[in-house]
């Protein structure tokens, strides 16, 4: 699904990305864990086509096509997602009518008719129980004045309505408590079929005890310096990212 | 201050083609003179495109058409001004209640004078060849909105002056839409209107403003407003090479809630300009100002806007924000908020900004799925929306917001 090769990337000269290498394929999840600072959210920016980036070395496959060619909603067209770090605020711009405006750009491009006011409330309504989201949420402006946790289920529900091949969920937990965590686990849960996969950005283990993943990565400075399986982000917990720092220098 | 030669000389040559009028507004234009180029209130605003035109008197025309005219799917009375003659084929007043009354007027139902305002208020006063005359009596509800269309089919000069007299009596509600479209280059339209606004009051009044690219147009709305009255105005500005605005507030009367609403949204070669003084006179009011502009490619906006509380006016509660979008690193915004507070116990606040389109929230969009040039129309649209939702004529605000949707889909596509 996702082949990441020797990717290097950074801005004005300073290289954050140092060479990374993944592979995920349909059906699996992948965690990557690291401390704050590594690089997490860089990965998840260039992956989405965020422009300020330089990438500088490397190539990232997805299902056969040059990612890195696409422009950040063509790969939206393509079934990628990213569930943002920092949700924007846009005001004046309504949710319901934003959200409708998403669903149809895919769907347009896709060759499917577009869904009608009707049509997409029917929807909506489906996933937002989903993620027992408050419904009158959606009839403010984008992300404006929502909590934390709003905002975070609200990526969530985007992601639900969209439904992506290949979803990035960058630090989905963080400003979460356990109930809202329960219920936004559950939700990608549910999103997860034979055909898709996810890479979910944490970091900490925390959310990995209720999106179980296949693979776990941990990444410093901008490097993949660990892969290993779900007892690795266990160990991370328990040590620290100290150890493993301290393991690399040696 | 004696005027310059050349000022004394563009004032005659424009006397000289209007109609004969009033001696002593006459006498009063030509005292004040145009604007100096150096005067405070027009630094920004060059005033020597219009004083150098080559001045004719416009003429009625039977021709005119409402092309490009907001409201026309409206029902109601309306009044329409071709050049700035009443033209009564085109105007539709049919029955209205008792206690409204909507015709062309005369100089007899003036309540201001020649006396208030600046050269350009001086020069309708003296020399209108018509415009609006609108009044509910007190404890008359009209719940229909009346429009009143401007239509220019002049260029080269042709000079028209109008000025509209609305009146609201107390307990009483009006509304009151305006149209100013025009079809040629190079006209002059100067207009100036009254607003009575008496005790208890309910006045909503809209001017949406779509002049020729390459016209100018001057227009005042001084309002005055009793106790507990409530007004807002919108301008909704789009037209004109140069478009000057001058809006003066009387917060006569304790509890008065008042609304200034603007947009601008100036193409390549225009300048919009709103000159705005808020006088509150009596406690207890609220005022709040809000002007949203979007500009592109060299387009030019001028926002002046001061809030003046008086000795006695305490518990003023003032709020004025002006917000600018630049598309274009050539376009210009000159903004001028201020206070002026001499009373107690006030809330007055104030604020400016100029800022570019917001990268993030146009990479967030595209992340959604939306291409960039959707992403850029929808943020516009928001905040152009600010103002436009605003508007509580339900009908005049759906039109609007897709009629300044379509203005931003025709430019700003970069
Ligand atoms: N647009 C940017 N401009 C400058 N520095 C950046 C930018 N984006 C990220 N960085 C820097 O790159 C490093 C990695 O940041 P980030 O990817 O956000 O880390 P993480 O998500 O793992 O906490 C940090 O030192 C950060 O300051
Ligand atoms: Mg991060």
């Amino acid at each position: 699904m996702l082949e990441i090769k020797n990717l290097e990337a950074g801005v004005d000269g300073k290289t954050i990305l140092n060479g990374i290498d993944l592979s995920i394929n349909a059906g699996e999840v992948h965690a990557i864990m690291g401390p704050n600072g590594s690089g997490k959210s860089t990965l998840a920016q260039v992956l989405a086509g965020r422009e300020g980036y330089d990438i500088t070395a490397g190539s990232v496959n997805y299902n056969g096509q040059d990612l890195l060619e696409l422009g950040p909603e063509e790969r939206v067209h393509e079934g990628f997602f990213l569930a943002f770090q920092y949700p924007v605020e846009i005001p004046g711009v309504n949710t319901t009518y934003f959200l409708r405006a998403a669903v149809n750009a895919v769907r347009e491009h896709h060759g499917k008719e577009e869904l009608d006011a009707v049509g997409f409330l029917k929807l909506m309504r489906e996933k937002i129980e989903l993620l027992e989201l408050d419904e009158s949420l959606l009839k403010r402006s984008v992300n404006e004045g929502f909590s934390g946790g709003e905002k975070k289920r609200a990526e969530i529900l985007q992601m639900a309505l969209l439904d992506p091949k290949f979803a990035v969920l960058d630090e989905t937990d963080s400003g979460l408590d356990i109930d809202a965590l329960k219920i936004v686990a559950n939700g990608v849960n549910q999103l997860r079929r034979k055909d898709n996969a996810q890479l979910v950005i944490t970091h900490y283990q925390r959310l990995l005890d209720y999106i179980v993943p296949d693979h776990v990565h941990v990444l410093v400075d901008g490097r993949i310096v660990k892969s290993g399986t779900k007892e690795l982000a266990l160990e991370l917990e328990e040590r620290g990212y100290d150890w493993i720092t301290a393991v690399q220098a040696a | 201050m004696v005027a310059s030669a050349q000022n004394c000389e563009d004032v005659d040559r424009l006397l000289a083609v209007l109609p004969e009028s009033d001696a002593a507004g006459r006498a009063r234009f030509a005292e004040l003179g145009f604007p100096a180029s150096h005067d405070e209130d027009w630094r920004f605003t060059p005033i020597k495109p219009i004083t150098e035109l080559d001045f004719t008197a416009a003429e009625a025309d039977v021709s005119a058409s409402f092309e490009g005219c907001a409201f026309t799917e409206i029902d109601g009375p309306r009044l329409v001004f071709v050049n700035g003659h009443f033209s009564e084929g085109l105007s539709q007043i049919g029955n209205l209640p008792a206690g409204v009354e909507v015709r062309n007027l005369t100089a007899s139902d003036l309540l201001m004078s020649h006396e208030t305002g600046d050269a350009f208020a001086a020069l309708t006063a003296a020399t209108f060849t018509g415009g609006p005359f609108i009044s509910a009596a007190d404890n008359v509800e009209f719940e229909i909105p009346v429009r009143v269309y401007y239509l220019s089919t002049g260029s080269e000069g042709a000079t028209a002056n109008v000025r509209g007299y609305i009146s609201a009596g107390a307990n009483s509600k009006l509304t009151v839409l305006e149209s100013w479209t025009g079809t040629q280059a190079d006209y002059f339209n100067n207009g100036f209107t009254e607003l009575h606004v008496a005790d208890n009051a309910h006045v909503e009044h809209l001017k949406f403003q779509d002049e020729h690219a390459g016209a100018f147009h001057v227009g005042a709305v001084h309002a005055t407003m009793g106790r507990d009255a409530h007004m807002a105005h919108h301008s909704i500005a789009l037209g004109g090479r140069i478009a000057r605005n001058n809006l003066r507030a009387h917060l006569n009367g304790t509890g008065v809630e008042a609304v200034f609403n603007g947009l601008y949204l100036p193409r390549t070669g225009q300048l919009i300009d709103h000159h705005m003084v808020v006088n509150h006179a009596q406690p207890y009011c609220n005022s709040h100002e809000y002007f949203n502009g979007i500009l592109d490619d060299d387009a030019r906006a001028v926002f002046h806007g001061r809030i003046h509380v008086h000795k006695g006016a305490d518990k003023t509660d003032a709020k004025q924000t002006n917000k600018n979008l630049l598309l274009s690193d050539n376009a210009t915004v000159n903004t001028k908020p201020q206070l002026e507070i001499y009373a107690d116990d006030v809330k007055c606040t104030h604020g400016a900004t100029i800022g570019h389109m917001n990268d993030e929230q146009i990479f967030y969009l595209r992340a959604r799925g939306l291409n960039e040039v959707t992403a850029r129309h929808m943020i516009m649209h928001a905040f152009a929306g600010e103002i436009v939702e605003r508007i509580e004529c339900i009908p005049a605000r759906e039109e609007l917001d897709l009629l300044v949707w379509k203005r931003l889909e025709e430019g700003g596509d970069k």
